[in-house]
């Protein structure tokens, strides 16, 4: 009777979750390892499509395009995230200490560019920078500041770098509020009440409180910026010459696809990046893991 | 992610206290003026909206032009091409509508399931998922481009919601919500009073998990709205786009230049007019989203 009973609510929870299943067998699975498989394979002119086991791949490791791009996601991914984390987690922590007047409105004033579509982020700070109308350039000429080129070649990185802190500070700002608001208050307000400044309640309770809450924003924001795609591709008619074939890997990826026609080369590429993208989520956890134990 | 599945049940919310401890002036300056670096690019977009062409280029950024001319350009938003700013704005309704829908339907059975059923594989099946949260999706948009080719719905908008229904990260959110929000004793209760399983999901779990759908609909809807790569990708006529791609297209054609150029002010009339939708959902539904983020946040 028990085991019958056992049985059929076996037969319900494979039936509540074999939908969700079926969709990711056949979105995520499917184009997974089937991106796998192209990528042995190459289409030469002569002799047409045939199997090259590893070839892509040592292509891919000598072709100084992908090597840039993924140097350049590397840079990116050294300079902005932190900058970005840093600035979310000191508004989370401002925000949670009440002494900041208004904070209601600037919790969701902080979190309005999140609402922005990518595109339109990038449509508008392209024309902010730009040379046409951009506010930027009419600031530093009222100024009398010599003009600055945000779209040059050496600058077009940091000027995606902050297109994109712009747009997800405030939603990392949120995660990182959330957890501190479901820190119990008994644990700090006898610090508070000893004369704990903010700056040390902050250091010693608050942010190891909410370690995981940063470690899921510092693996989302490494995901993000591997997959790097709308700046590059609605920047390039701008800055036609700083955003090169090869800017992104995603890029890359895209262009080899879709305007060289090598889908195989691309398929490789898209899967490297996806493997880059699993390690080094993988360490970011790892290494977490291991300061946990040490301390 | 994973280690940090078993931290214990959320902490009851702090209770405001000490509400009129110092405020800050300091740090009330500090942070008008981060504010500042959020906000003023918006405020520039939404009055360069009330300018015509030519104001655009010759007065400053962040006054009003020599005339008003919002609901000049709204019109020239509206009669582009026909109308098909119109039609970009449908089929984004269209497919981040049935993509919100389809995604936390599914998120929330699964999610559901893990949290309140114990059943051979489970954990597997649960680790999976969460593996899944790590793969970049734009690295499968080529391949099931190509997979999407053969079977023959590229530019279709079944290209564009299918991709759009897996969402493992909402899954997660759900799972860890259902844990808190539905107490086992009344999954048992219902079961005892003869509740079929179903009936006790649709009857129980649904009204229970209310905020976790919520916030799951709402962030899948954001995505899917907001998605510039796959529908790029799938769809190749006009009539089809998503606003994102849309406008996109409809400024490579203005900054091509030539006599094109006119096209500045509708370009930027036309963003403006494609944010105001998310930005009123996100105040709305601010009470959700905030509370569902936490549940992921904290346990994440």
């Amino acid at each position: 009777m028990a085991h019958g009973i056992k049985r059929k609510q076996h037969l319900a929870a494979y039936a509540f979750v074999l939908p969700f299943f079926v969709v990711f067998a056949a979105m995520l699975v499917a184009p997974l390892v089937y991106s796998g498989y192209l990528s042995f394979f190459a289409d030469r002119l002569i002799g047409g499509v045939s199997f090259v086991a590893f070839e892509n791949y040592l292509r891919a490791f000598q072709d100084p395009g992908f090597l840039a791009g993924l140097g350049r996601t590397a840079l990116f991914l050294v300079i902005q995230v932190p900058i970005m984390l840093g600035l979310a987690l000191f508004f989370a922590l401002a925000l949670d200490s009440g002494r900041a007047r208004g904070s209601r409105a600037l919790r969701l004033l902080i979190f309005l560019p999140y609402a922005v579509p990518g595109v339109v982020a990038v449509l508008m700070w392209g024309y902010l920078y730009g040379k046409q109308f951009g506010l930027i350039g009419q600031i530093t000429n009222a100024l009398g500041l010599a003009p600055l080129n945000l779209l040059s070649n050496s600058n077009i990185l940091f000027s995606i770098m902050n297109i994109v802190t712009w747009t997800y500070v405030g939603y990392n700002m949120i995660v990182m509020y959330s957890a501190l608001k479901s820190i119990p208050a008994d644990l700090y307000e006898a610090a508070e009440i000893d004369g704990a400044s903010q700056w040390r309640l902050a250091w010693s309770v608050k942010i190891p409180m909410i370690r995981s809450a940063i470690i899921l924003t510092v693996i989302f924001s490494v995901i993000g910026s591997f997959q790097i795609f709308n700046e590059p591709s609605l920047l390039l008619e701008l800055a036609p010459t700083a955003i090169t074939q090869s800017f992104t890997p995603n890029f890359y990826a895209y262009n080899l696809a879709f305007v060289n026609h090598d889908i195989n080369y691309a398929a490789a590429i898209a899967f490297l990046l996806g493997f880059v993208i699993m390690i080094v989520s993988y360490v970011v956890q790892l290494s977490t893991q291991r300061r946990e134990r040490l301390s | 992610m994973t280690p940090q599945m078993t931290v214990p049940a959320t902490a009851p919310r702090r209770k405001p206290f000490n509400r009129e401890r110092r405020r800050s002036n300091l740090l009330t300056v500090v942070m008008w003026l981060c504010v500042a670096y959020f906000i003023v690019p918006l405020i520039w977009l939404f009055i360069s909206a009330t300018k015509d062409n030519p104001d655009l280029f010759s007065t400053f950024g962040l006054w009003f032009g020599h005339d008003f001319n919002l609901f000049a350009n709204i019109h020239d938003v509206f009669t582009f091409q026909d109308g098909i700013y119109l039609r970009w704005t449908l089929n984004t309704i269209m497919y981040a509508g049935l993509s919100a829908i389809g995604a936390s339907l599914l998120a929330t059975m699964a999610g559901y399931a893990f949290a309140k059923y114990r059943f051979p594989g489970d954990k597997a099946l649960f680790s999976i998922t969460l593996g899944a949260i790590m793969i970049p999706l734009t690295a499968l948009a080529i391949p099931t481009y190509l997979l999407f080719s053969t079977a023959g719905i590229t530019n279709t908008p079944l290209a564009v919601i299918l991709p759009s229904l897996v969402s493992p990260f909402s899954v997660f959110l759900m799972r860890v919500y259902a844990a808190d929000a539905i107490p086992d004793s009344l999954v048992e209760a219902a079961r005892m009073d003869g509740a079929g399983e179903f009936r006790i999901f649709w009857q129980v779990g649904i009204r229970l998990l209310g905020p976790g759908i919520v916030t799951v609909m709402l962030f899948t809807l954001v995505a899917t709205w907001n998605n510039y790569f796959l529908p790029l990708i799938m769809l190749n006529s006009g009539e089809l786009y998503p606003l994102t791609v849309g406008l996109a297209q409809q400024e490579a054609t203005s900054a091509a230049g030539g006599g094109a150029q006119a096209l500045f002010s509708t370009v930027i009339t036309g963003s403006v007019l494609s944010i105001i939708p998310l930005i009123v959902a996100f105040l709305y539904l601010q009470r959700y989203w905030q509370t569902g983020l936490a549940t992921g946040g904290v346990k994440g």
